[in-house]
């Protein structure tokens, strides 16, 4: 808990980062920065998780593990992501969408 | 805890135990291609043991439970990925254990398989969410597998990049829900949760990671595009065995611990529902690749899937199970001509079938009857299936459903008699020539018509799951 502020300001601002997520995998035209925009989005629960624990139920410690398993999940789900990425800039030389993209409809 | 309720999780450990014993034999066997032989073993073994009764009951102050209807779907789904490895294991042979990475593969499938297994086991959202991800990241790595193939790593990035922005949603989703209960088990949430607009809000984003799974229409748009870039013994895995099992926990959840939103669900389900199924239909129509074609297939296969979950009784829950392990035989047969086919000679669009029933009459007819069975024509298990679901949709007065979900199996109709056409009345010159299957494409291809046909007539199957749905 942290003094003088509020639950409401940190999930706004938690909730702005997750839609600035969701947007920026949504306009991005490259699949490093949409990678981005994906923590953003994890981030943003794992943060939401760890703050509801700690101001509305302290009395057990749910909320703050699940944001460890998010974490770590999070870490694996990148590394894999961009494993795929590194191969298919092997084969294409680009890591821009519109350069990547072959199958359509 | 007892070693008694630690064997509740029996089917996992079991397959846990596969997957080290594949990694111990990676590091000491010189043969690769005995490896395998040893991996589809070790597998046979594992579906054999799952068909022993088991308990119900929960483990770990309830995160894990184990009833008689989930005990019954890891079996359904250990047949599907049993069938899958069949029908993969000439794929391999030729493609992937040339480049020594044949392990890997039976050892990516098996631990997406045990993400599948705690998934629908789950009991709390923890788990849930450690399974989901489970389940789809080893999935995204084969999709990814033909590592010099351009397609199949696009294919790879998609599925990937979705994925996580699905499921990303869905925590948040979850966060919001936690917010609302204070809890993430799922009987204290069900106990505790009320209708408002922050639970509500939960609600529809934890949906998203879900109907992203099950490819339902606002979020399917990844589903083509990875079935055909991925190897197709993946793509079958992708449309039945992941499908499946998010079919599964999606009922469980609906029926149990989102009680309040009866009224919210069943709308959203209605709209979801009738723009799965006219999308999928009328997307097939304009498909020229058999791998594109069976994915919008799939997808309208989801649709009429819902028709049962929207019923939210022990019928509902009876029938969607029934139909779900229908569907896992029915579109392994398909995908498995398919994947024969592509495999001997490379083709994979439609018209390349054209007069295959004068040179391959058996794959022909193969493909006859699981395309009959997808469509719903009397004599094969399909046909029961979707009379079922229409059924249970019907006792619960949604008659207008009903009516448009029979015109989407006309409609559904007319495409797969276009395969059927091109297969039994156009003729070819450049007609697939006669070729010899292999043993185990063989196997995999008889069991699942045996599937098709022996669940369909034999109705003390039904009976049983009728007996046992209670979520």
């Amino acid at each position: 808990m942290i003094n003088g502020i509020s639950i409401y300001e940190i999930l706004t601002i938690t909730t702005i980062i997750f839609f600035i997520g969701v947007y920026g995998f949504l306009t991005r035209k490259n699949l490093i920065t949409m990678l981005l925009s994906i923590e953003l989005i994890l981030n943003a629960s794992a943060v939401n998780f760890v703050v509801i624990n700690t101001y509305l139920f302290p009395e057990n410690l749910q909320g703050v593990f699940f944001s460890i398993f998010i974490i770590a999940i999070a870490a694996a789900e990148t590394a894999l992501a961009v494993a795929i990425i590194i191969n298919l800039y092997k084969l294409v030389t680009s890591v821009e969408v519109e350069d990547t993209e072959t199958m359509k409809y | 805890m007892t070693l008694e309720s630690f064997l509740l999780m029996r089917q996992e450990l079991v397959l846990l135990a596969v997957i080290l014993l594949l990694v111990i034999g990676e590091i000491f066997s010189n043969n690769k291609k005995g490896l395998l032989n040893f991996a589809i073993g070790l597998f046979v073994v594992h579906t054999v043991i799952g068909f022993l009764p088991m308990q119900e009951g929960t483990v770990f102050g309830g995160m894990f439970r184990s009833t008689s209807l989930i005990h019954l779907f890891k079996n359904v789904l250990n047949v599907g990925v049993l069938i899958i490895l069949l029908q993969s294991a000439d794929w391999i042979k030729e493609k992937v254990v040339p480049e020594n990475k044949s392990t890997e593969f039976f050892i990516l499938m098996f631990s997406s398989l045990l993400g599948m297994y705690y998934m629908i086991s789950a009991g709390d959202f923890l788990m849930f969410y450690l399974g989901l991800e489970l389940s789809a990241l080893p999935v995204a790595a084969l999709v990814a597998y033909e590592t010099t193939k351009r397609k199949s790593a696009e294919a790879g990035i998609k599925f990937i990049l979705s994925a996580a922005l699905a499921s990303g949603t869905s925590l948040f989703g979850v966060s919001l829900l936690y917010a609302t209960t204070g809890t993430i088990h799922f009987e204290e949430v069900a106990a505790i949760i009320s209708y408002s607009n922050l639970s509500l809000l939960g609600f529809i984003f934890f949906f998203t990671g879900l109907a992203f799974k099950i490819s339902l229409v606002p979020f399917h748009f990844w589903t083509a595009d990875v079935y055909e870039g991925a190897p197709i013994g993946i793509a079958s895995y992708l449309s039945v065995i992941s499908k499946g099992a998010a079919v599964m926990i999606l009922m469980i959840v609906l029926f149990t611990v989102m009680k309040p939103f009866d009224i919210v669900t069943h709308n959203m389900l209605y709209i979801v529902s009738l723009a799965t199924m006219f999308v999928g239909n009328l997307f097939a129509l304009r498909q020229q690749n058999m791998k594109r074609f069976l994915a919008f297939s799939s997808i309208a296969q989801a649709g009429f899937i819902l028709l049962g979950i929207m019923s939210n009784d022990q019928l509902g829950v009876a029938t969607v199970v029934y139909f779900v392990g229908i569907y896992v035989f029915t579109n392994l047969a398909a995908f498995g001509v398919v994947q024969s086919i592509s495999l001997q000679t490379g083709k994979e669009n439609i018209d390349d079938y054209n007069g295959l029933y004068r040179t391959n009459p058996k794959l022909s007819l193969v493909m006859m009857l699981a395309l009959f069975s997808l469509a719903g024509i009397p004599p094969v298990a399909g046909f029961f299936g979707k009379f079922f679901l229409f059924t249970a949709a019907a006792s619960q007065g949604m008659y207008l459903l009903v009516f448009l979900a029979v015109v989407n199996v006309t409609i559904s109709l007319y495409y797969y008699l276009l395969v059927i056409r091109a297969m039994f009345l156009r003729k070819s010159k450049t007609a697939i020539p006669y070729f010899d299957n292999k043993i185990y494409m063989k196997l995999g291809l008889v069991i699942a018509v045996v599937g098709i046909l022996f669940i369909g007539l034999y109705s003390p199957i039904y009976d049983y799951i009728f007996e046992i749905s209670k979520l």
